[in-house]
């Protein structure tokens, strides 16, 4: 066996290795513990966990399309109180090391749900999901206004306080995703996840109507892949210093080390895991291998490798 | 409660894969996967070989298993081609293999006395019920079938599935075979002629809705293996959900690969495709 260094770090928060679920891919981590353990990955990112329980939209919900897939669940949730007293004490229980997901309607919500997330054994970080496209209102995704996502990010941060490091999940349906990445740094994020699912339609030509009950759906899957190492490039550049847990198509060791050498220091695996119970398992094999033949020793080195020699 | 407790992931090869009809009967070596199957439950594979563009697995309900053969366990697919990637499995030659993650979901319930059972399926829905009626008739159980499907060639009973019952009814949309019209047309008369206690179903979501009708005027018990689209088959993408009543009345978005895909008739709430029903815990304001 080598001496590779596999472990990665967002912010005060140490993981043993730099694979892990996605947040609303992984179900709440009962489901895949039969494939493999738990423990054996970075971290489990739970689905976003909302104050109260919610049905999420009504079905059809999924549609398959080239490379990926469109989905339309709408955070479906048990709410935080039960998520608390069923989800995590299993996580726990299993030793797998917590990401808490978040999302709320209101700015409010978002205080509520961290203030209910401290002194939580495990727990090692909190995702601020402001970016999921499929609500009600697109006027709820945060992650398109630089206002809305400063006040989310300041509040989550004072209730919080240094506790626990706060990644801010991103919408890459932006202009300027740099932009945005400025405003919920200087609110306080240590981190960020980069990038949720892009907004699509499916319509269905024998119906003629669109396929999904709530008409769009965010679109995910190797089909995304060059717009999330586009997007962690581009963040990466302006903000070498902030952490960014990457995602978007990740299937196996390659795609991940593509992330990796944009500027990710964390993989998240997301629509794989619905291929392929056990993709984060492959994934996090695959990359420590192809990390060792390209002569890195510890994984940290290879983050950003792709910007080696650029100016400023 | 564990979730997938008997799921396994596996590659498994074809041994066998012929066209029957409209259909294909594909039978896999599996090892010990097959001990672990009950009637009801199903497979997810993964379609398309390595860097396919379908990302996701295809669900079949299992037709039936056998513990040991030439092969050890064997598990056997009835599977209609007609999507991208059943046309993909259904075309691929003798050892060839393939990703299999199974036995998943729930199974049919089998009573614990000997009952009068009628047996309901629609199209290829008929692969699981056969292997449901020798366990019934195990169990000392009468059971009637009833299959229906748009025409005679859609039907699925095979010589050895006609033996394991003690009548088979069929109806066909364009009267190509058996009784012209949908199988719901025939089952008010089997139901009074054979005394049926319970009934067993599987097949497109309008059948069974239309099958519970039935049942419910009938207050008779109907277990139905439900058919939603699915993404992962494991609990884990939540797209398959289906609105279920639970003991204590709450209506709950249920996961037809975890909570299903059998399930009490009398426990869904039917038609309930585009809409969230009132009363759904979680439901949005309107």
């Amino acid at each position: 066996m080598s001496n590779f260094d596999f472990s990665t770090s967002f912010s005060n928060s140490h993981f043993p290795n730099p694979i892990f679920t996605a947040s609303g891919c992984a179900g709440s981590g009962k489901e895949l513990a039969q494939f493999f353990s738990l423990a054996e990955i970075g971290a489990v990112v739970t689905k976003s966990i909302m104050l109260k329980a919610r049905s999420g939209r009504a079905t059809p919900r999924m549609a398959e399309t080239p490379s990926g897939m469109l989905n339309s669940i709408g955070l479906q949730g048990p709410g935080v109180d039960q998520f608390l007293a069923e989800d995590i004490p299993f996580l726990q229980k299993a030793g797998a090391r917590i990401v808490v997901s978040i999302a709320g309607e209101t700015v409010d919500d978002y205080g509520s749900l961290a203030r209910r997330l401290r002194g939580i054994a495990g727990v090692c970080a909190v995702e601020v999901n402001i970016s999921c496209p499929n609500v009600e209102n697109r006027g709820q995704v945060f992650a398109c206004d630089l206002i809305a996502s400063r006040a989310v990010v300041e509040v989550v941060r004072r209730t919080l306080g240094g506790e626990l490091p706060i990644i801010v999940k991103l919408s890459p349906d932006v202009t300027d995703i740099v932009a945005i990445a400025s405003e919920v740094i200087s609110a306080g994020a240590d981190g960020l996840a980069l990038i949720n699912t892009l907004l699509g339609m499916v319509i269905d030509i024998d119906s003629m109507r669109p396929k999904l009950g709530g008409k769009t759906g965010g679109l995910s899957g190797p089909a995304i892949r060059p717009v999330a190492v586009r997007a962690i490039y581009q963040v990466h550049q302006a903000f070498p210093k902030t952490p960014i847990l990457g995602m978007g198509g990740v299937s196996n060791g390659r795609d991940a080390l593509e992330l990796v050498l944009a500027g990710a220091s964390g993989i998240s695996i997301g629509t794989a895991t619905f291929g392929n119970p056990t993709a984060v398992i492959n994934v996090k094999e695959d990359l420590e291998k192809l990390l060792i033949e390209r002569g890195f020793s510890t994984f940290k080195e290879a983050i950003g490798f792709a910007h080696r020699g650029e100016n400023g | 409660m564990k979730i997938n407790r008997r799921a396994q992931q596996r590659s498994v090869e074809i041994v066998s894969n012929k066209k029957i009809g409209a259909y294909h009967h594909m039978i896999f070596a599996v090892g010990d996967m097959a001990l672990h199957a009950l009637p009801g439950n199903f497979v997810a594979i993964s379609v398309g070989g390595p860097g396919s563009a379908m990302v996701l697995r295809r669900a079949f309900a299992i037709y039936r298993t056998h513990d040991r053969g030439n092969y050890g366990g064997t598990l056997e697919l009835v599977v209609a081609p007609h999507g991208q990637g059943s046309k993909w499995l259904t075309g691929l030659p003798m050892h060839a293999t393939v990703d299999m993650v199974g036995p998943l979901g729930t199974n049919f319930g089998i009573p614990t006395e000997p009952v009068n059972a009628l047996l309901v399926g629609g199209g290829y829905g008929s692969a699981p019920l056969f292997g449901l009626a020798e366990l019934l008739k195990e169990n000392g159980c009468r059971v009637d079938m009833v299959l229906g499907a748009s025409s005679a060639g859609k039907i699925y009973a095979p010589l050895e599935g006609k033996r394991a019952v003690n009548s088979m009814t069929v109806t066909t949309d364009d009267g190509s075979a058996g009784t012209k019209g949908r199988v719901v047309t025939v089952l008010p008369d089997l139901i009074e002629r054979y005394n049926v206690e319970i009934i067993y179903s599987c097949g497109p979501m309008a059948m069974l809705s239309a099958v519970q009708d039935i049942a419910k005027q009938s207050g008779i018990m109907h277990q139905c293996a439900v058919e939603e689209s699915m993404a992962c088959g494991i609990g884990v993408c939540m797209t398959c959900v289906v609105p279920l009543r639970d003991e204590t009345g709450a209506i709950k978005m249920s996961r037809s690969c975890i909570d299903g895909p059998v399930m009490d008739g009398a426990s869904v709430i039917w038609n309930s495709n585009g809409v969230i029903p009132a009363g759904t815990i979680g439901a949005p304001n309107v």
